[in-house]
C-alpha cells in the first residue's frame, strides 16, 4: 500500500520537472522585456539593457532557469507587469472565486449525476434508463462554451433569474448578504457547469450497478430476504461509492479547463479569466505561473485519484 | 477454390459451391453489412448521415462561391441589418457582414479543421495505443508516462500561450498545434483494446510462424480492432468540432478576417448583441449543436452495430 503511493509520488517528481522546464521555454519564447513597459518613456535603452543584466537575464539559460525555480520555491512568482503587484496576491485573490465555482459545481455534479446512475442502472432497458442515456448522449456532445453561451443567453438575459456577469454584487454588505449574492452568481454556470459533466459518473455507476445486480454477493443478500432498497443502498451503492469519490480528482483536469470557458461567458473574476487577461496585456509572469499551477493542480489531482484508486482495486497497482 | 481440394476428397463441385455458400452464411457478417443493417432500421441515424454528409458537402460547395475578403470588408450602411430581408437571409453584424455568407465560409473552415484534426490526432492516437499496448514492457512504460505527461498538461491554456508565442500561423498550423495536444483519449482506448488482443492465439501463432511485429500491428490487430477505431474516430470527430470553434470563440484560434463558427459564437460577448441583435450569433450556435448530435450520434449507431456483432 504504502509502496504504492510512494512509487505514484516518485513518478511525479520527473513530470514536475519536465513541467517547470516546458513552461520555463515558453515564458522564454515569449516575445518582449520584463521592464519596457513598467519603467519610465523617456528612459535609455542603456538603462534597460543594465536592468536585464542585474536581474539576470543575460545568463546563460540554466542559471536563469534555476534562479526561477530557487524563487518558485521561496514563493515568489514575480510582478504582474499589468497589475504591479505580486503574482501570488493576485492569483490568491482570483483563485478564491475560482475554487468556490469549482467546488459548487462538483458538489452539485454528484448530486446530479449518483441517483441517475443508480436510477439508470435499476432500470436497466426501461424508459427511465433510455431518458438517462439520452441526456448523457446530449451533454456529451454538445461543446460546453455553446452550452454556456445559450444557457446565459435563457437565463441571464431573457429570462432575468441569474446576473450575468461578475462574482458579487456591488451592492452587497454584509455577511449574509454577501454570501446570498455570491450563490446568486455561482448557481448558474455551476449548474450548467454540472449537468453537462456528469457523463462520466452516471455512465460508470450504471454499469456498476448491472454488473453487480448479477453478482454473487447480491444474490446472497437477496436470497437472506434483504430488501432490494437496501440492497442498492447498503450493499451495491456502497461497494462503488470509493472509485466514484476518485472521478473527483480526475475532474480538477476537466473543471481547470472549463473554468476559462466559463469565466469568459459570465465574466466571472477568476484564475481563467485573468489568464485571458494577462495574455492580452502580454502580462508573462502570470501566464507562466498559472500554466505552472493549472499544471500543478491537475497533477495533484490525478496522484489524489490514483492513490484512491489503488486503495480500493489491488489490481491497477503500480508495480 | 476448387482446385485446392485434394482429390482423395469426394466432394462434387456443386456440394462445394453450396458448402461455401452455407459457410458464408453461418460466418458473422463484415462490418460494413452490420453497420448497413443498422442504419436500414434506424431512420434517425440515417437521417443523421445524410444531413451530416449533405451539410459539409453544401458548405464547401458554396463557400466556393464566396468571395472571402469581399464578404469581411465592412459596409457601414448595413449596420445590423435584420434577418429575412432580401439582401440578408440572416442579417448581418455590426460591419454590415452577411451573417449567412459568414456562417458557410465558417462552417467550411471549422469542418475542415476539424476533419484535419480527426484525421492526423487519430492517426497518431492509434499508432500510439497499438505499439505501447502490443509491444508492452519498457516500452509501453515509456509511453505511458508521456501519455501520463500530456494528460497533467493545462491543455487549453499551453494551446493559447503557444498560438499567441508563434508570429504568423494559418489555419494548417492551427491543425497541426492541436493534433499535438487531442490524441491521448483514442490512444489509451487502443492501448487497451490492443493489450487484450495481442493475448490471444491468432497473435501468438502469427509469432511462432515469424511474422515480423509491424505486420502483426497493422495487418493482423489492426483489422480486428477496425470497429473500434470506426466508432472512436466518429465520436472524436464529433468533439473536435467544438475544439477549433472553442479557440476561436476565446480569440486564440483562426486569424482574424478568418470566419469560423466560434468567431460568429463570439459576437455573442457583446451583451447588447446576445439580446438585440440574437441574428449574429445564434444561428451558429444552433448550427454546432445540431451538427455535434447528429455525429455523435452516428457514433452512437455505429457502436450499436458493432455490439451487436459480438454478441
Amino acid at each position: 500500500m504504502w509502496k504504492t503511493i510512494l512509487r505514484r509520488l516518485l513518478i511525479m517528481i520527473p513530470e514536475i520537472i519536465i513541467l517547470s522546464v516546458l513552461v520555463f521555454i515558453l515564458a522564454k519564447a515569449m516575445p518582449g522585456d520584463p521592464f519596457t513597459g513598467s519603467i519610465n518613456p523617456k528612459a535609455d535603452a542603456s538603462q534597460i539593457h543594465h536592468l536585464m543584466r542585474v536581474n539576470g537575464l543575460y545568463d546563460p539559460w540554466y542559471q536563469q532557469y534555476w534562479n526561477w525555480i530557487v524563487h518558485l520555491f521561496h514563493g515568489d512568482l514575480g510582478t504582474s507587469y499589468e497589475y504591479q503587484e505580486p503574482v501570488t496576491t493576485l492569483i490568491a485573490q482570483r483563485g478564491m472565486n475560482t475554487f468556490w465555482l469549482a467546488l459548487f459545481t462538483m458538489i452539485l455534479t454528484y448530486v446530479i449525476g449518483l441517483p441517475l446512475g443508480i436510477y439508470a442502472g435499476s432500470h436497466e432497458g426501461k424508459l427511465p434508463d433510455t431518458l438517462v442515456r439520452v441526456y448523457t448522449y446530449i451533454t456529451m456532445s454538445i461543446p460546453f462554451f455553446v452550452v454556456l453561451v445559450v444557457g446565459v443567453w435563457i437565463f441571464g438575459y431573457t429570462l432575468n433569474w441569474f446576473p450575468t456577469s461578475g462574482s458579487i454584487a456591488s451592492n452587497a454588505n454584509g455577511l449574509g448578504s454577501t454570501i446570498l449574492s455570491r450563490l446568486q452568481h455561482i448557481i448558474l454556470p455551476g449548474l450548467l457547469g454540472a449537468l453537462f459533466g456528469t457523463v462520466n459518473i452516471v455512465q460508470y455507476l450504471r454499469s456498476e450497478v448491472i454488473d453487480a445486480k448479477s453478482s454473487d454477493y447480491v444474490k446472497t443478500a437477496r436470497s437472506k430476504g434483504v430488501s432490494t432498497k437496501n440492497i442498492y443502498q447498503h450493499h451495491i451503492f456502497r461497494n462503488s461509492l470509493l472509485p466514484i469519490a476518485a472521478f473527483a480528482g480526475y475532474s480538477i483536469t476537466g473543471l481547470l479547463g472549463g473554468s476559462i470557458f466559463t469565466e469568459m461567458v459570465f465574466s466571472y473574476p477568476g484564475m481563467g479569466l485573468l489568464f485571458l487577461n494577462a495574455i492580452n496585456y502580454r502580462d508573462y509572469t502570470v501566464i507562466t505561473s498559472l500554466v505552472l499551477l493549472y499544471g500543478f493542480l491537475n497533477l495533484l489531482g490525478t496522484l489524489l485519484s490514483d492513490i484512491i484508486l489503488s486503495i480500493v482495486d489491488p489490481r491497477i497497482r503500480v508495480e | 477454390m476448387a482446385a485446392k481440394i485434394p482429390e482423395v476428397t469426394q466432394i462434387s463441385e456443386s456440394d462445394l459451391v453450396r458448402l461455401t455458400q452455407e459457410a458464408r452464411q453461418e460466418a458473422t457478417p463484415t462490418f460494413g453489412k452490420i453497420i448497413w443493417r443498422e442504419f436500414k432500421n434506424n431512420r434517425l441515424a440515417l437521417t443523421s448521415l445524410v444531413l451530416v454528409i449533405t451539410f459539409i458537402l453544401f458548405v464547401i460547395i458554396a463557400a466556393l462561391f464566396i468571395n472571402t475578403p469581399k464578404m469581411m470588408t465592412t459596409n457601414i450602411m448595413d449596420y445590423y441589418s435584420k434577418p429575412f430581408n432580401k439582401n440578408f437571409i440572416l442579417g448581418a453584424d455590426s460591419g454590415g457582414r452577411s451573417i449567412a455568407k459568414q456562417l458557410i465560409v465558417g462552417s467550411r473552415n471549422s469542418i475542415c479543421i476539424a476533419i484535419g484534426l480527426t484525421v492526423i490526432s487519430s492517426t497518431w492516437g492509434i499508432c500510439w495505443g497499438m505499439i505501447s499496448g502490443y509491444f508492452g514492457g519498457k516500452v509501453d512504460l515509456v509511453m505511458q508516462r508521456v501519455y501520463d505527461f500530456m494528460m497533467i498538461l493545462p491543455m487549453l491554456m499551453t494551446i493559447i500561450v503557444i498560438v499567441t508565442i508563434i508570429p504568423t500561423y494559418n489555419s494548417v498550423t492551427l491543425t497541426l498545434i492541436l493534433s499535438v495536444f487531442y490524441w491521448m483519449g483514442t490512444s489509451r482506448l487502443i492501448r487497451s483494446r490492443v493489450l487484450a488482443e495481442s493475448q490471444k492465439d491468432y497473435v501468438a501463432a502469427s509469432k511462432t510462424s515469424g511474422t515480423s511485429n509491424w505486420k502483426i500491428i497493422f495487418r493482423e490487430i489492426m483489422p480486428n480492432i477496425s470497429s473500434l477505431i470506426i466508432v472512436d474516430t466518429t465520436l472524436s470527430f464529433a468533439e473536435n468540432i467544438g475544439v477549433e470553434t472553442g479557440l476561436s470563440y476565446l480569440g486564440f484560434g483562426l486569424p482574424l478576417g478568418t470566419p469560423s463558427l466560434g468567431t460568429l459564437i463570439a459576437n455573442a460577448n457583446d451583451p447588447e448583441n446576445i439580446t438585440t441583435y440574437w441574428w449574429t450569433w445564434l444561428p451558429a450556435a444552433l448550427e454546432i449543436i445540431i451538427l455535434c448530435l447528429a455525429i455523435s450520434y452516428i457514433g452512437q449507431a455505429f457502436r450499436h452495430a458493432t455490439n451487436a456483432s459480438q454478441q
